[in-house]
């Protein structure tokens, strides 16, 4: 198990690595200067040449990767040459909205999945079962962007319930909570299929072991032995499903806040790359992938730590 | 197509004959069932708009019609009208082609790349499969879309990128349902017999290996069409995929959006042909891994 765990971690560096020298390699292959390609059309000399000095451009192209890795390893991702800013901090400013917008859409998602799951693993192959699997390929095939611009269209524009763009008065929860509403439907939608799913899945394997038998036949209420005694194996290769699909979410995530123009990293990627400005695409890159790895990683330990046999070996 | 467990390759021969026999009834099965009914239809639907599009689409999807802009649904123009008056309809039907120029294209590349890496893994050397698989797990964790905006970033937006961001974040799932099936396979009786008699490697893995994989492959590319159909609207729909004045359907969309207070029919006309298409791959897809691989359900 420790072997296994030491794989993981050493996956999610190699995952990190890969994301720097790609982004690096990117820059570099193209024909041409890379800080002028890196700043777009718009940049002054000035700023050109700045960037290229803070990127050491005149050095041998494998001490630029170094010096490179090294700032971005001690968190230093450069500064956006045109706002004189840290690209770190930009980034790192725009970073919870996401996160915040990405873990409701989870969490209403599993409010209505896992319980949905669980009934249609009870019940195989009853009407609630069936429409359950309906509802669950539907939500999973439709695009989370289009859910966006549908919700939008629908509840924002024709129906004026909720507001159509923004995040909220700074401060004011109840009107943030208010503008978070159909961005997170949008973002959860698709979540609601992939949970059912899999706790329907696990919970029918978990259903047919002794120890539930067992409990079913100390005379337990059903409803006990499935929500206190299976679920909680059933969930395991759930949690790991999240942390796999959180690349998902964030993507989902990415398309809502341009649709419905809130702050947070999509956005910035988005407006960063419409503006040709690839330095601070580039740390929004990075630092996203970051934090994925991290939740991957996160899940994995969460499973390790939640799952008996699994501690027991450590 | 074969149904061969890869555990028992030695009835490989055997299941290959009664698989012609029971080919109409796997069909029937398909078909009778709702949801491989629902997914054929859809499908073919999808074809045959893409491919026909242009005998289909009652005006050039490009021709402007400024008298008649911003157009509700109206019998000239069932679908309505953009801003610049041109045809919804006859753009959604020619937006079906890119879709699925992108979707044969990105997903034949990469099937035909992820049966070489697959074959290379699981036949290769033990440091080659570890270097793969590490490859593609790497490959498999990134923020497909996040990186795919870099890329545009830089080298600004076209179609053939689209393609290589698909083409490069699909190959993963083919060559590990390859390497799998070609590692069971590679220390069976039959081949190994067959090694022994002097057949070449290419020999089994072209006549053995591949036809065990073949059937497999074809149900993943079916379920991986609307990832790539997505893919492609998705980026479109930024501003960051096929050209103005390219009628996409995630640039319909995007058209419609910047639009919405004014008309909704741009976002219900570019939406529904994306949904129909993604669901009837996925009703599709799944049908077939029920009726020919049940095995397949449980990796994904």
């Amino acid at each position: 198990m420790f072997h296994y765990l030491l794989k993981r971690i050493g996956l999610s560096v190699v995952i990190v690595l890969c994301a720097l020298l790609a982004l690096f390699l990117l820059l570099h292959l193209i024909p041409g200067d890379p800080a002028t390609i890196a700043l777009g059309p718009r940049a002054t000399p000035e700023a050109i040449a700045r960037y290229a000095a803070k990127m050491h451009l005149d050095e041998p192209i494998l001490l630029q990767f170094q010096i490179y890795l090294f700032n971005a390893l001690s968190g230093d991702l450069g500064v956006d040459v045109f706002s004189e800013r840290s690209v770190t901090r930009i980034v790192l400013e725009a970073l919870p909205s996401t996160l915040i917008l990405a873990a409701v859409g989870l969490l209403w998602a599993a409010l209505i999945g896992v319980p949905l799951g669980c009934i249609s693993a009870v019940r195989p192959n009853s009407w609630f079962d069936r429409l359950t699997g309906v509802i669950s390929v539907a939500t999973i095939a439709i695009p989370s962007f289009l859910v966006s611009i549908w919700s939008l269209l629908v509840f924002a524009v024709i129906l004026k319930w909720l507001p159509v763009i923004g995040a909220g008065e700074p401060g004011d929860l109840a009107d943030q909570a208010y503008h978070l509403v159909l961005p997170a439907f949008a973002v959860g939608l698709s979540w609601v299929g992939y949970l059912a799913r899999m706790v329907r899945a696990s919970m029918l394997e978990v259903m047919n072991e002794t120890y539930i038998r067992a409990a079913h036949a100390f005379g337990l209420e059903p409803r006990t032995v499935v929500f206190r005694y299976a679920l909680k194996v059933a969930i395991l290769p759930t949690i790991t499903l999240i942390g796999i699909g959180f690349g998902g979410l964030l993507s989902s995530a990415l398309f809502a806040e341009i649709i419905f123009t809130r702050p947070g990293v999509g956005k910035l990627i988005y407006d960063m790359v419409m503006n040709r400005n690839f330095p601070v695409v580039q740390g929004a890159v990075l630092i996203t992938t970051g934090v994925y790895v991290l939740i991957n990683l996160g899940a994995d330990l969460v499973v390790a730590w939640l799952d008996p046999r699994v501690r027991d070996s450590l | 197509m074969s149904v061969t467990p890869s555990e028992n390759p030695a009835s490989a021969a055997l299941a290959a004959n009664t698989f012609r026999g029971e080919g109409g009834r796997k069909l029937r099965r398909l078909l009778g069932n709702w949801q491989g009914l629902t997914g054929v239809v859809l499908v073919m639907m999808f074809l045959a708009s893409a491919i026909f599009a242009p005998l289909l689409a009652p005006y050039d999807p490009n021709a402007l019609d400024i008298p008649a802009r911003l157009s509700g649904p109206t019998w000239q123009h069932i679908a309505g009208t953009d801003q610049l008056g041109r045809d919804t309809f006859s753009r959604v039907l020619h937006g079906g082609r890119v879709a699925l120029y992108v979707a044969t294209i990105g997903i034949s590349v990469s099937m035909v790349f992820g049966l070489l890496f697959g074959m290379l893994a699981g036949y290769g050397p033990r440091w080659l499969d570890n270097t793969l698989l590490l490859l593609f797990d790497v490959i498999r964790s990134f923020p497909t879309i996040i990186i795919g905006l870099a890329a545009v970033a830089l080298l600004g937006p076209s179609l053939n990128l689209i393609l290589a961001i698909v083409i490069v974040t699909t190959i993963p799932a083919y060559a590990r349902l390859v390497r799998t099936s070609t590692m069971a396979l590679r220390n069976t009786e039959f081949i190994i017999a067959e090694r022994s008699l002097g057949v070449t490697l290419s020999g089994i893995l072209w006549r053995h290996i591949l036809p065990n994989v073949i059937g497999p492959m074809f149900i993943l590319a079916a379920m991986d069409v609307p990832v790539v159909v997505t893919v492609e609207a998705g980026l479109s729909f930024l501003g960051l995929g096929v050209l103005p004045p390219t009628a996409s359907w995630g640039s319909i969309l995007n058209e419609g959006y910047l639009l919405i207070r004014q008309t909704p029919w741009p976002i219900v006309a570019g939406g529904i042909p994306l949904v129909l298409t993604t669901l009837g791959f996925t009703f599709l897809g799944e049908a077939l891994r029920d009726v020919f691989d049940p095995r397949l359900a449980k990796g994904h």
